[in-house]
């Protein structure tokens, strides 16, 4: 609790939104494996692959933030992160540096925001040239029917 | 071998106190030891005095006396070395180590007699009092006192930095995994038969030789000293074993590519060598496995006890029959079906049976009987209990329900019996009509439910009045290795386990070959032998519609050849239609992604021999999901009321449009009645419309403020109804009333709605009733507007916090069976994260001695902030001195309670809830 201040991320790009994810939350980079489709499944889950001998559910980010797909579908990156216990592989356009922040500087999320942006956003920061969004990884997962919809 | 093999007599309290007991004392004796050797280490007389505290409280809850005298003195002593009034010094640990030795002696007698032993410690209390309170000279004890600690073999001490370790390892993210009990044996025997380079499994080996030495001396030599049950098993978490499986997985999966390749190659000089690994891997593998595997019978061994006093108390004559003991499974789901199968064997004893003269007058044999089975079944455990005593009242079930506001006199018109009988198992009923000892409190089968469906089960019961009654849990083997068919439909993959298909079929649908598929009205059957074989298309029933199925459809060559896969769930036989059939292969069963644990239809995942992953197909969800009319048709019970289960998951919901042309809905349950008023009768009064309606005025709302009225004429209106009050909402047309799954699929942006879900293919908003009672009556509903819409009154919630698991694993199913809903976190800390998520719960309890964050640090952090500020806080602890009383409640605690007085807990709460306002 009372450590330095300074928070290291993971940088990844959406869209060309900015995000972080606190580094110790990330597992695994992984590029370009073979994904096995999950019929009936909500439409945020893009399917599932073997991560050396795991099984990781691939999410699609894009759709989770309500963004459109990629019209040119690139070799894509994933995060591999952990939510209870469970490995997700979160599917993004692109994974940049890792960002040593000072957490004094991290700004609330502005309310104006789309609510499923708001939902995931766990603040921002504002970068020289751009602003990053710290991704909540909990929020991000807690799609599924299972979670009380909020009135 | 294990703990609970050992000693089953014991009482599972107690074994479990001693296991951890023995623990924390090997961790407070090497403690003790680095703590003289450097007196400023803050953190080593924190731990210290955490788990002596930690005994001394567990000791009061289960009454040992003698054992509590000691460490509440021992404790004393620590007490005053953390606030600084005592320096450390070998006096004073050897005192304490002295009061350790004390402590060891009797639980080691606990162990053998599972009593306290006689004995009078008066001497070693009084001299360490006087150490903590006297001016006494701390150099008092003159018999020198052995130090076991220092003068032990260096054995001990690496089986206590093991344990020490494996305690580490059980970091806080991991506190809900049960730590499995592993016996060495096995362990050793799975190390040993791991295959592979050397160098990985020697130093392995060498650990686990190393452990077992270190036990065979301590059970030799020290045997009087040291616990044998602490030294028999060692604790491993769940997690290693998890990973271990995974990797044992990986290398059977390895092996079985090897297998593949070689099999074209004959006299291959890697034959011999392949050979015997794949023999070791097979070896390895169930020698894992057995490591989680324990016979169900253990679950089982205190029933025969409870029923002799059962009946003894209830005068009641009962043979308890136990079939399939020894059908094994998951030991994490074994511990969780423990309570919920007790519970269920009192209730068939106590409601289930008639006194013994009931029964001779019915005409059945005097002594009542209860039988108890397990069977493996399709890659399930089925656990039966089943009585032949009065069976369940239909007609009294029908009455309670409606009497308990579960269903209404009209929903019950249309029930089956079954469906009726099912409501025994939601919240809030018990048919009990006198309240026995034994069970009739109003929970009972809606615990039991829910434990079962946290672990992926399901119930379902079967009763005939007067003949008896069966419960059914259907529990999955979350971890198992099974054959599985390997099917391919529109170019996705799917495994079907082994165990339910009985043939495959290949047919088609011209002529060509001797199974033709033919329709009755779109519904595909197949005639097979002398049975009538209804189908479904795997690709309707996942949905799965490429572009490759359009273009076979336009060449007509889907159809042309098929394959069949004829499954057979319970008694109900059906074929699945899939594209090509590959062959079978060995597959490890892994749970579902949680997040996908709502899709019935899979019962797992895999990684087949390539690598790639495949989902595994569940032959109950399919048959659930292929259509009510043919499951009806003359299947089991059980089938019968796994359907009428799944109805009930549909919703009906009052389609409607108000405001505009797009649809909206609600659920019907929630509307009271729909009324068509006359626009004339609507009245101003204070500012907002009304209506006289039914004796009072009821206030109208429109669903945006924008709709029209119209000038004259009739308006249809909504009624919503909440305790005594109901508001009507005005709409445009009532469209149609229809049964729904309600899913809904996007949160919704403006107020009153929920969100929008797909309603008769249509996007339909979902009105959310509670904003417009809301909107209607202010703040009146009070606490009932927080709740999430169509929700029925909430249990409520708890947050536990206690950094000893066993204080949280004995708490927890006393605060379940008191009807709340609990939530445990380790320490403050972790309870803070659950305020980060926007959790609320309707109160805290806290201890105060934790690590990372105490409980007074943590009260004042929840008054502190905004979200939790309204939360009233209850402090549990056994360190009540009147300071500690009044620091507490300067914090912001509403009440202390002492740990191991259960009943002044409840009532604590009971009125700290009612203060507080939440209470209903």
């Amino acid at each position: 609790m009372t450590n330095s201040n300074m928070q290291d991320y993971v940088t990844i790009l959406i869209a060309d939104q900015l995000f972080g994810i606190p580094v110790l939350k990330v597992h695994d980079v992984l590029r370009g494996l073979k994904l096995t489709k999950i019929p009936l499944a909500p439409p945020e889950v893009a399917g599932a692959l073997n991560l050396r001998g795991r099984i990781v559910t691939a999410i699609n980010v894009r759709k989770r933030l309500g963004l459109p797909e990629l019209e040119v579908v690139k070799e894509g990156m994933s995060i591999v992160v952990e939510h209870h216990g469970e490995p997700y592989s979160l599917m993004i356009d692109n994974v940049g540096e890792v960002l040593s922040l000072d957490q004094n500087g991290l700004q609330p999320t502005p309310v104006t925001l789309d609510s499923c942006w708001k939902e995931i956003s766990g603040g921002v920061y504002r970068l020289e040239d751009k602003l990053l969004v710290v991704l909540q990884i909990e929020r991000l997962l807690d799609f599924a029917g299972n979670t009380t919809i909020a009135a | 071998m294990t703990i609970r093999k050992v000693c089953t007599e014991m009482d599972d309290l107690l074994s479990e106190f001693l296991t951890e007991t023995n623990e924390s004392i090997g961790i407070v004796d090497a403690s003790l030891v680095a703590l003289e050797q450097d007196p400023g280490d803050e953190s080593q007389i924190d731990s210290i005095f955490r788990l002596v505290h930690t005994i001394k409280g567990t000791c009061g809850f289960l009454g040992l006396p003698r054992l509590e005298a000691v460490a509440h003195a021992g404790e004393n002593v620590l007490g005053k070395i953390r606030d600084k009034e005592l320096t450390v010094t070998a006096d004073v640990v050897t005192i304490i180590l002295e009061a350790i030795d004390v402590i060891k002696d009797i639980l080691a007698t606990i162990e053998e007699t599972e009593h306290e032993p006689e004995g009078n410690d008066a001497d070693l209390i009084a001299r360490l009092n006087d150490v903590a309170f006297g001016t006494a000279a701390v150099a008092a004890p003159s018999a020198p006192v052995p130090e076991p600690v220092a003068e032990t073999p260096s054995g001990q001490v690496s089986l206590d930095e093991l344990e020490a370790a494996f305690q580490a390892a059980a970091g806080p993210e991991e506190r809900d995994l049960k730590p499995g009990e592993v016996s060495l044996e096995e362990l050793e025997a799975a190390f040993l038969a791991a295959p592979g380079p050397e160098e990985m499994a020697e130093p392995v080996t060498q650990k686990a030789e190393a452990v077992s030495q270190d036990d065979n001396k301590s059970g030799g030599e020290r045997a009087a000293k040291e616990s044998s049950l602490a030294n028999q098993s060692i604790r491993v978490n769940v997690q290693m074993l998890e990973n271990l499986m995974t990797m044992v997985s990986e290398l059977v999966l390895t092996r079985n590519q090897l297998l593949q390749m070689v099999r074209g190659m004959d006299d291959n000089e890697f034959t011999v060598p392949l050979q015997r690994l794949s023999h070791v891997t097979t070896e390895l593998q169930e020698g894992l496995m057995k490591t989680r595997m324990q016979p169900i019978g253990n679950a089982w061994s205190k029933l025969p006890r409870i029923i002799r006093d059962l009946s003894h108390d209830l005068n009641k004559k009962i043979d308890l029959v136990m079939h399939g003991a020894e059908t094994e499974l998951d030991r994490q789901v074994l511990e969780l079906i423990k309570d919920p199968l007790t519970h269920m064997v009192r209730n068939s004893a106590d409601h289930g049976l008639e006194m013994p003269s009931d029964r001779l007058a019915a005409g059945k044999p005097e002594i009542g009987k209860i039988v108890l089975e397990a069977f493996h079944e399709g890659g399930h455990i089925i656990i039966k209990i089943s009585d032949d005593g009065r069976g369940l009242n239909v007609a009294k079930i029908g009455k309670k329900a409606i009497e308990s506001g579960l269903t209404t006199e009209a929903e019950l018109e249309g029930m089956s019996p079954q469906q009726i009988q099912s409501f025994i198992m939601r919240a809030g009923f018990s048919t009990a009509e006198k309240i026995t000892n034994v069970s009739g409190r109003g929970v009972g089968m809606d615990v039991v439910r829910s434990n079962i469906e946290k672990i992926g089960g399901t119930i379902a019961l079967s009763s005939e009045e007067g003949q008896g009654s069966v419960f059914t849990i259907k529990i999955p083997l979350t971890l198992a290795i099974v054959s599985a068919l390997i099917v391919e439909c529109c170019g996705e993959r799917f495994a079907i386990p082994q165990t339910s298909v009985l043939e495959l079929v290949r047919a088609s649908t011209n002529s060509s070959s001797d199974h033709t598929i033919e329709m009755i009205n779109q519904s595909p059957v197949l005639r097979l032998r002398d049975h009538l074989l209804p189908l479904v298309h795997l690709n309707d029933i996942l949905k799965l519609e490429t572009a490759a199925d359009e273009v076979a459809d336009q060449s007509k060559a889907r159809g042309a050849e098929e394959f069949i896969v004829v499954i057979q769930v319970a008694s109900y036989v059906f074929g699945i239609v899939v594209d090509r059939v590959f062959d079978t292969e060995e597959i490890v069963v892994k749970p579902i992604a949680p997040i996908l644990k709502n899709l019935a239809i899979f019962s797992g995942n895999t990684i087949l021999g390539d690598g790639s992953v495949i989902m595994i197909l569940d032959p109950n969800g399919i048959a659930a999901v292929s259509g009510d009319g043919i499951v009806n048709s003359d299947n089991t019970e059980r089938e019968t009321v796994a359907d009428s289960q799944r109805q009930d998951d549909k919703t009906a919901l009052l389609v409607f449009r108000a405001g505009s042309q797009h649809p909206k809905a609600v659920p019907l349950s929630l509307v009271a009645r729909l009324e068509e008023i006359d626009v004339a009768s609507i009245e101003d009064a204070n500012g907002r419309q009304v209506v006289q309606y039914r004796g009072q005025l009821m206030p109208l709302t429109t669903i945006d403020g924008k709709q029209s009225v119209l000038q004259e004429g009739r308006q249809p209106v909504l009624v919503f109804s909440d305790q005594d009050r109901s508001m009507g909402l005005l709409v445009d047309e009532i469209v149609d009333i229809v049964e729904d799954h309600l899913e809904i699929e996007m949160a919704a942006k403006l107020d009153g709605f929920v969100g929008s879900a797909v309603i008769q293919d249509k996007a339909t908003d979902i009105v959310d009733v509670g904003y417009f009672l809301q909107k209607c009556f202010g703040n009146w509903f009070g606490m009932r507007d927080a709740r999430p819409f169509g929700q029925k009154k909430g249990k409520q919630k708890i947050l536990l916090v206690d950094d000893s698991p066993f204080f949280r694993n004995m708490l927890v199913p006393l605060l379940k069976t008191a009807g709340y809903d609990v939530t445990t976190a380790e320490n403050g800390v972790e309870a803070l994260k659950h305020r980060e998520l926007g959790k609320q719960y309707d109160i805290i309890i806290s201890d105060i001695e934790m690590p990372e964050m105490d409980g007074f640090t943590f009260a004042e952090e929840v008054n502190g902030d905004g979200r939790w500020s309204e939360t009233p806080i209850v402090a549990l602890s056994s360190h009540t001195t009147a300071d500690d009383f009044d620091r507490g409640r300067a914090v912001g605690f509403s009440d202390y309670v002492a740990k191991f007085d259960k009943d002044s807990l409840m009532t604590a709460l009971s009125q700290t809830l009612k203060a507080s306002g939440s209470s209903r």
